[in-house]
């Protein structure tokens, strides 16, 4: 699988460490609540098809980065800097 | 024999070489497979199972039997299953053949064959059910013997393989006519192109066409091409080169034949094995010849048509004087006046077609087939049966067959694609698009004449140029003759004897129609019970037959019942060549310490901690086990001073106006009330609420901090702060820089040790550094910081240098630390010391446990809205009062021994799983206090201090009775290091 790093380029995947789903990029304000906290944690949906992932470009610039990839037919589709996003998520 | 005038050899360079001990003569060019038979030798092995003798049946990867031991003399250990048909010759070439007991020509597990009843598909599971106890002891071993190829030799491998690396826009997978016409068209539009072939020459079968292209004959067409393609910068051939595998992204695994070819040397490697990354390929890999099946179609010289045709145009070899062909292509005819026109005399051309017509002068039996051979080792005659049902016998050395032809569609079936029938073709194509950005061409694609090769050929790199967002050249399409090929799958002849399809695994029509009627009629379930397919030549040459046989013995039509799945590799890959620099340490990085020299020197054995090495203590004369040399350097901290290298830990520099927030958001405790010339110890949570890791924080300046974390977590510790920085604070302003290495950093430890670190410097007073502050100065004219923190309880100070002095510190430090009575401790004996002291590493924080757990519930800061792991922890079930607690443990016996790992349990329970309280994560013996110690987690633990319990290690067989007593042994007030 070959993943187009933003500042690298298209590398191996082998460069990359996956750490999961999107859904751990966003993180609930601190008094959000146990079902959101719980939710953040814990529950992914596991759907075949299109999905978003954070990566690691860990043998590399070792920038963090969305994967947009077809888990069925492997084709990987982009992928951004998160640092990109923009938005604050810390206290 | 030789043909005097034809192949491709060169005969001014006479090779010798041996076959099973007997010395022979080849030429430069010539294949082990094409040298034997130019010397007559029609036998080269025994079948898997039956051990019926076998000779050469392919001129390519695809043969079944010439699985030959090539030695590889002083270089390494033998290769066996060395296909002969691909191996070249070489001066001096030694092999062997296999799987028999006694001489080849006399292999007394040939008794097999005679058993072939009992031996039937799936006779592992009827014949050896009973007794069942003799399976292990009696049956596997004597078929584990009796059945297989070649034998390992057991030697480390001295030659070695490597590994490589490639990219490009267009990699051309084939370098016959559809090949070369891509290669040429892709790269005159500019495209950085590889062009790989599994032979030694490019051409594929057009050195074996009487075809003219482009007004030239084939020949000279290709070595103009080839001669084109070589000059080009943007073309890089690679012969020898199979492909492998395809996989994700356009990543082709590709097999490089390099030393194997040549002589044995330890200057050339054997294999190389690439990764080839491409933007866009071409599938122009050809087809292979279709065997017949028909009675007893095994015996040695009997084989390919095109085979014949390839021994005789490459090498100028005849497999015998008088040949006989099977065939129901045009083709094979065309090879029976190749093969006359070499000297050979046509016996008969047998072709089952009804409108067979004959191409030249030669004996055509039209509607006829070939019911029987004979010839023990190898064939000398034959029977022919025509429709009238009159039979024929002949005398010949040799039959050639040729039933179609099969498409090597593999490559593009290996990622999931299921090939599909077509039936007016008869053969199995791949479907479109089964490969992102890969395309076929020629025979690969079902296109059979030369002329549609070079079409498809010119029309797949149309493709692939548009694809790559390239301008196609004005580069014209080769043009060849149109010609009709005319082709009639003939599968089987019927019949009561054997007749084999599988070769290799020798599996015959019978035990495939068995394997129907026993309800196996799946081609997945028929391919495991009868093994069709799974031998070292996956079944290339008999998987399309043997469909063909179970389609026919269903009723279900060849393309109702479909193909097995096809998996990488396409060839068999040697485990050298992926694993190729991997040997031994491999790669693997090695991080050595500038310690690391004067340790070794001192004959101290090193121990691996993630990829650092680190001492593990410093033997002195007269200690003959570790456990003397650390309880002596325990002593040195206890007592006057020890010094141990901790440039290992992870050191990692925060740094911006808004350093202090974020090492206040990813610490659970507060960091930005931190002084300047300060150290706190801190701790990190995950996010879930659990203990990440711990570790001391110094603030260096306003906006600069440096924090430590343990050797262990460094790395994950760096990737969770540059997660927290990039994905959850974008906007702040900080920045993160790993230091680890350029510091190096040695505690200097005991009640000596400010007398030690005063030396170093000028006018250093205690009072100028207080516990858990750091200073900087100058150590022996070099700049440094030193920080007073202790890990082992005694009066401690780290000092830290540029990476260049470590070295030169280290002596310093061994040589006043001696003059002092103290010296060098080892991790062993860090480890006691942090032990006695209660002191925690990656054995307690072991990812189970949380704050409270470890009794530092205070370092969850109440005062701050939010940090990484607040929400987390702040759960119900981190919170249970009755969670196990970190305590100390020592033995009710002093002479006893709790060990980590083992469990913990209330003294009257019965050690059971289901009443298990608790674990012993640490343990050691403390010399200080002369008992062994240990730290563990145990239900509402704290409660407890002074009840009894019991340890039991059910692996190791250890019951123990200990007692609870707090998790610090030694000094609890912490006088020793604070005051």
């Amino acid at each position: 699988m070959r993943i187009p790093c933003p500042i690298c380029g298209e590398r191996d995947s082998r460069e990359f460490r996956p750490k999961g789903d999107i859904t751990y990029a966003d993180r609930p304000a601190a008094e959000a609540g146990n079902a959101a906290w719980h939710s953040y944690l814990h529950l992914r949906d596991n759907q075949p098809g299109e999905i978003v992932e954070i990566w690691r470009h860990a043998h590399g610039c070792g920038a963090w980065i969305s994967v947009t990839r077809n888990t069925v037919s492997h084709a990987v589709l982009g992928a951004k800097l998160l640092r990109d996003r923009g938005q604050d998520h810390a206290g | 024999m030789r043909v005097e005038g034809k192949g491709r050899i060169n005969r001014d360079k006479p090779l010798k070489f041996t076959f099973d001990g007997k010395t022979y003569q080849g030429f430069e060019g010539d294949t082990l497979a094409s040298a034997l038979l130019a010397n007559d030798v029609a036998l080269v092995g025994r079948s898997f199972k039956y051990h019926r003798p076998r000779g050469i049946v392919t001129a390519g990867s695809d043969d079944p039997n010439g699985l030959v031991e090539l030695s590889r003399g002083p270089y390494g250990a033998a290769i066996p299953n060395t296909r002969a048909t691909m191996q070249s010759l070489y001066e001096g070439l030694d092999a062997k053949s296999q799987n028999h007991l006694g001489p080849l020509g006399f292999d007394l597990l040939a008794v097999n064959d005679l058993a072939a009843p009992f031996l039937s598909a799936g006779f592992y599971y009827k014949t050896f059910m009973w007794p069942r106890r003799f399976w292990e002891a009696v049956y596997e071993p004597l078929i584990r013997r009796a059945a297989g190829l070649g034998r390992l030799s057991r030697e480390m491998e001295a030659e070695p393989s490597e590994k490589a690396f490639a990219h490009c826009d267009l990699l051309v997978i084939g370098a016959g006519p559809a090949g070369l016409t891509a290669a040429l068209v892709a790269a005159e539009a500019g495209a950085d192109v590889i062009l790989v072939d599994e032979n030694t020459e490019l051409g594929g079968r057009l050195w074996l066409e009487d075809v003219v292209i482009d007004d030239r004959p084939a020949q000279t067409w290709v070595t103009q091409i080839w001669a084109k393609l070589s000059a080009m910068p943007n073309v890089r051939i690679m012969p020898r080169c199979t492909v492998t595998g395809a996989y994700d992204g356009g990543t082709y695994g590709m097999i490089e034949r390099v030393g194997i070819d040549h002589a044995p040397s330890d200057t050339i490697p054997r294999e190389c094995f690439w990764r080839i990354t491409a933007r866009a390929a071409i599938l122009a890999t050809g087809a292979v010849e279709r065997p017949i099946a028909f009675a007893d179609n095994d015996r040695p010289a009997i084989m390919m048509a095109g085979a014949m045709r390839a021994y005789l145009d490459r090498h100028g070899v005849l497999p015998a004087r008088k040949i006989a062909l099977f065939v129901s292509t045009d083709q094979g005819h065309r090879d029976a006046l190749a093969l006359q026109a070499a000297g050979a005399t046509i016996a008969a051309v047998i072709d089952p077609r009804s409108d067979a017509t004959a191409f030249g002068d030669y004996p055509l039996y039209r509607s006829a087939e070939v019911v029987a051979t004979r010839g023990r080792k190898r064939i000398s005659g034959i029977t022919i049966r025509d429709a009238s049902g009159k039979t024929t016998d002949l005398d010949i050395g040799a039959l050639g067959i040729s039933g179609g032809w099969n498409p090597n569609i593999h490559l593009a079936c290996h990622m999931g694609a299921r090939a599909i029938w077509h039936a007016e073709k008869s053969c199995f194509l791949a479907p479109e698009g089964a490969v992102p950005a890969l395309t076929y061409a020629g025979s690969a694609a079902g296109y059979f004449s030369t002329a549609e090769c070079l079409t498809s050929g010119f029309a797949a790199a149309i493709k692939a140029l548009s694809e790559l967002g390239l301008t196609p050249p004005h580069t014209p399409c080769p043009i060849a003759p149109p010609s009709h090929e005319r082709a009639k799958p003939h599968w089987v002849v019927s019949g009561k004897k054997r007749a084999w399809i599988d070769f290799a695994n020798d599996v015959t029509t019978k035990d495939i129609r068995l394997a129907a009627q026993e309800g196996y009629q799946s081609v997945e379930h028929m391919k495991r019970y009868t093994t069709q397919g799974m031998a070292p030549d996956q079944g290339r040459s008999s998987n399309t037959t043997a469909i063909a046989v179970l389609a026919d013995a269903t009723g279900r039509g060849i393309a109702e019942t479909g193909t097995t799945t096809y998996r990488p590799p396409f060839v068999p890959v040697s485990l050298g060549a992926i694993g190729a620099g991997a040997q031994g340490k491999g790669f693997a990085p090695e991080r050595l310490t500038t310690s690391h020299a004067a340790s070794v020197a001192r004959g101290a054995p090193m121990v691996a901690t993630g990829l650092w090495y680190r001492a593990s203590y410093f033997p002195q004369n007269g200690e003959t086990t570790w456990l003397q040399s650390c309880n002596r350097e325990v002593g040195y901290v206890r007592n006057s001073v020890g010094v141990v290298d901790v440039s290992t830990l992870g050191k990692i520099a925060v740094s911006g106006p808004d350093a202090a927030r974020f090492l206040d958001f990813v610490y659970s405790n507060i960091m930005s009330t931190l002084p300047e010339g300060r150290v706190r110890y801190g701790l990190m949570l995950r996010e879930d609420g659990f203990v990440m890791d711990d570790g001391t924080c110094a603030r260096i300046g306003s906006y600069d901090y440096v924090i430590t974390t343990t050797t262990a977590a460094a790395a994950e510790v760096m990737a969770h702060l540059e997660f927290v920085a990039q994905v959850f604070c974008p906007n702040w302003k900080l920045s993160l820089t790993s230091t680890t290495e350029a510091w190096a950093q040695f505690a200097v430890a005991g009640p000596k040790a400010f007398d030690l670190v005063s030396g170093l410097t000028t006018g250093l007073l205690r009072e100028d550094l207080p516990f858990m502050g750091w200073v900087a100065r100058d150590v022996l004219g070099v700049p440094a910081r030193i920080f007073r923190i202790s890990f082992s309880g005694e009066e401690g100070y780290e000092i830290a240098v540029p990476v260049g002095y470590g070295a030169s510190l280290y002596d310093a430090l061994l040589t006043r630390a001696e003059a002092m009575g103290g010296g060098p401790y080892g991790v062993e004996a860090l480890n006691v010391l942090r032990l006695e002291k209660g002191f925690i590493t990656h054995a307690e924080i072991n990812g189970r446990v949380t704050a409270g757990d470890l009794g530092m519930a205070g370092l969850l800061s109440k005062k701050k809205s939010d940090f990484i792991g607040r929400a987390g922890a702040a759960r119900e079930g981190l919170l249970d009062p009755a969670r196990p607690a970190l305590i100390g443990l020592r033995p009710v016996d002093d002479r006893s021994k709790i060990l980590a790992g083992g469990h913990l349990f209330e003294a009257d329970a019965k050690p059971i799983r289901e009443s298990s309280k608790g674990y012993v994560s640490s343990a050691c013996f403390s010399p200080t206090l002369g008992h062994p110690i240990a730290l563990g987690f145990f239900v509402e633990g704290r409660a407890r201090h002074g009840d009894q319990v019991k340890m039991v290690d059910h692996l190791r067989g250890q019951e123990t009775l200990c007692e609870i007593c707090p998790p610090v042994f030694f000094d609890p007030d912490g006088g020793r290091m604070r005051d």
